[in-house]
């Protein structure tokens, strides 16, 4: 009886399971037909260079997810790595020894951001608070720290060094949609080959067992929110080089929703215990790829809104919806 | 009712142990403000505070009983902005009109998120991530994108100007009056009961018969509705319905229920220690802006934020040693 059941089972749970590959054919096909010039490499390197800075947060925040967690800080962490970048090249030192000043300027913001990182890792694994509460400290006074560094002010800047960042190409191809490749191989490798990967699926699976069997909890709890930080410093420094500029008040804002959503829809269990990095890329591209095509058919900028909260649900229904109420 | 024979502190605390920091700290904060500005206690300023602050006390309590419940409410904000534009274009019909439609428009909201959670069993967090972007969109739709003035020759812009009895302005008085009727429906109903049962545990409350649907949707429904209420106060305090508001409304709503000692794991939690906790947050935003109208040092809208934050650590920190002391006494 029991075989009867898995076996017609069977076909549903595999909808289910590819609801985003679905989703994407359905996007991809619906743009073919009706988008004009979407087959083009310039269409492919601006969705790329668009959908690169989501793919990269929405990475890390699978991560913190896969425990169990959430990190609403990553948007003030792009603003406050974005701010700091400018403020250091831009300084007597970068501009006295541009390749220390442009070498500084990567390695500093993102260290500030793993710093950020460890502050929510702390907060979560060591006082025990929910980590929707404990990163929304930083979501609060992130940005606000961002904006007194830079006094509020939109820092412009050209520097084809930094900007490659941002606007550089490899094979045609947006240089930061490669950044976004190599750094899903190498978290795919982390998940599924190191013990710490998989310390992080036990932790999210359950938590009281990874604990009881031996699993540095909290070490893997505070390594992941300093990867997701690190992931979202990153993020914001493309930010920064995209635009030649750096806006504290605008970049990476309400981006801790579009990582969330994209890991959600690319098959991440908000319970924990899953982390599919490369369905992260492939939520952050259903998402961008919404957000173009109405863009590019002409539908205005609040209908797209509505039309990206039924695609979020009706993705993460196919993907979630059926695995009953505990699940 | 509030300060009536039968209410026993000492029982308080020790059914809500989690909510001691935010009470000590609001008390704290008070003294603090009465000692050192002269005009903090006036009733101008008590009175205008607690005007502005009606928005999220009504948002902050309709989030408890969603976070009770286990789950949460994003799309409050979203919401709010939306059933404002309602009650804008609604205001030349008057309170009486404007004001249960923008509610009931809020309902909808919920009831969808509701909906979304009970039977398509799409996880909070999602459901009304979604429905905070798509009532966004909405409200931008029923706007033009532009803010939609109220009509300021019917009675819907006295809602936070007329006072009741020459005392109270009307706005605290429905906020008052809805605030202490949710406590009774949650502290002596039975839907009440469901809904503190189905956080504390799904399975053993289904398993016990409770209707944990019928509780959940009630949540959901009613966070919309606050949501609602919350939406008309906006238009009336501002005088135009705005579809740009409302962002982070639900993050402050979750601080607040939080400090309020309110597991956002759902089962435990209290209404007045929410009020308490959206009061104190407010508090902080006033102070400050005591503290900038001495002119011994101006905190720009940039550290205001970063104090806010840091403001929201301290407070977690002392609820953190709140309740490990007490684990420490309960295994002694």
């Amino acid at each position: 009886m029991e075989h009867v059941a898995k076996r017609v089972m069977l076909p549903k749970f595999n909808l289910s399971r590819h609801g985003g590959l679905i989703a994407l054919a359905v996007i991809l096909a619906f743009n073919v037909i009706v988008t004009p010039n979407f087959f083009q490499a310039q269409t492919l390197a601006v969705n790329i260079s668009q959908v690169a800075t989501i793919a990269i947060v929405a990475m890390g925040m699978t991560l913190v997810i896969a425990t169990g967690g959430i990190d609403l800080s990553v948007g003030a962490v792009m603003a406050l790595s974005g701010a700091l970048a400018p403020l250091i090249f831009l300084s007597e030192f970068g501009t006295a020894y541009p390749a220390l000043g442009i070498a500084a300027a990567l390695i500093i913001p993102i260290m500030l951001a793993m710093v950020c990182g460890l502050f929510n890792g702390y907060i979560v694994a060591f006082l025990g608070v929910q980590p929707i509460i404990a990163t929304l400290i930083l979501f609060i006074s992130g940005r606000g720290i961002a904006q007194v560094l830079t006094n509020g002010n939109l820092q412009t800047f050209s520097n084809p060094y930094f900007s490659y960042l941002g606007t550089g190409k490899i094979l045609g191809l947006p240089f930061q949609g490669w950044l976004a490749l190599v750094i899903a191989v190498i978290l795919t490798w982390v998940v599924t080959r190191t013990s710490f990967g998989r310390y992080v699926l036990a932790t999210g699976g359950n938590e009281r067992a990874a604990y009881l069997a031996g699993g540095p909890v909290r070490k893997v709890k505070i390594g992941v929110y300093v990867i997701c930080s690190a992931l979202a410093g990153l993020a914001g420094l493309i930010v920064v080089a995209i635009n030649s500029a750096s806006d504290a008040a605008r970049n990476g804002n309400l981006m801790e929703l579009d990582a969330i959503a994209a890991a959600v829809v690319g098959g991440a269990l908000l319970q924990g215990g899953r982390a599919p990095i490369f369905g992260a890329i492939l939520g952050a591209v259903i998402i961008q790829l919404v957000k173009y095509t109405l863009l590019a058919n002409g539908v205005e900028d609040e209908y797209a809104l509505i039309a990206k909260a039924l695609i979020i649900l009706a993705a993460v229904y196919l993907q979630q919806g059926r695995r009953g109420k505990n699940a | 009712m509030l300060d009536g024979d039968s209410f026993d502190l000492r029982k308080y605390i020790a059914r809500n142990p989690q909510s001691v920091a935010v009470w000590v700290a609001l008390l704290v904060l008070i003294v603090f403000g009465l000692l050192r500005y002269d005009n903090f206690g006036s009733a101008y300023n008590i009175s205008s505070f607690l005007n502005y602050n009606a928005m999220f006390i009504i948002i902050s309590v309709g989030m408890c009983f969603v976070i009770l419940t286990g789950g949460i409410d994003l799309s409050v904000g979203s919401v709010a902005a939306f059933t404002s534009i309602i009650a804008a274009y609604l205001s030349p019909y008057g309170i009486e009109i404007a004001l249960p439609c923008a509610v009931a428009a809020g309902i909808v909201f919920g009831a969808f998120n509701a909906f979304c959670v009970t039977h398509l069993n799409i996880p909070p967090f999602i459901a009304t991530l979604a429905t905070m972007i798509g009532a966004k969109g909405g409200a931008l739709v029923i706007s033009g994108a532009q803010t939609i003035a109220v009509d300021w020759g019917s009675n819907f812009t006295q809602l936070g100007m007329e006072k009741a009895f020459d005392l109270v302005p009307w706005s605290i008085v429905i906020v008052a009056v809805v605030v202490v009727g949710l406590w009774i429906v949650l502290e002596q109903t039975t839907l009440g009961r469901t809904v503190l049962a189905v956080g504390g545990g799904e399975e053993a409350s289904v398993m016990m018969g409770l209707k944990v649907d019928h509780a959940r949707f009630f949540a959901y429904a009613l966070s919309g509705g606050c949501a609602g209420l919350a939406g008309v106060f906006l238009a009336s305090g501002f005088g135009a319905g705005q579809p740009l508001e409302g962002v982070g409304w639900e993050l402050s709503a979750i601080a607040a229920v939080v400090v309020g000692g309110t597991l956002l794991t759902g089962g435990l939690g209290s209404i007045p220690a929410t009020i308490a906790g959206a009061l104190l947050l407010g508090l902080v935003f006033n102070i400050l802006n005591f503290e900038n109208g001495k002119g011994t040092i101006s905190f720009s809208a940039y550290w205001q934020m970063v104090i806010r934050g840091a403001f929201l650590f301290l407070v977690i920190l002392f609820q953190v040693r709140v309740m490990k002391l007490r684990q420490q006494r309960a295994s002694l």
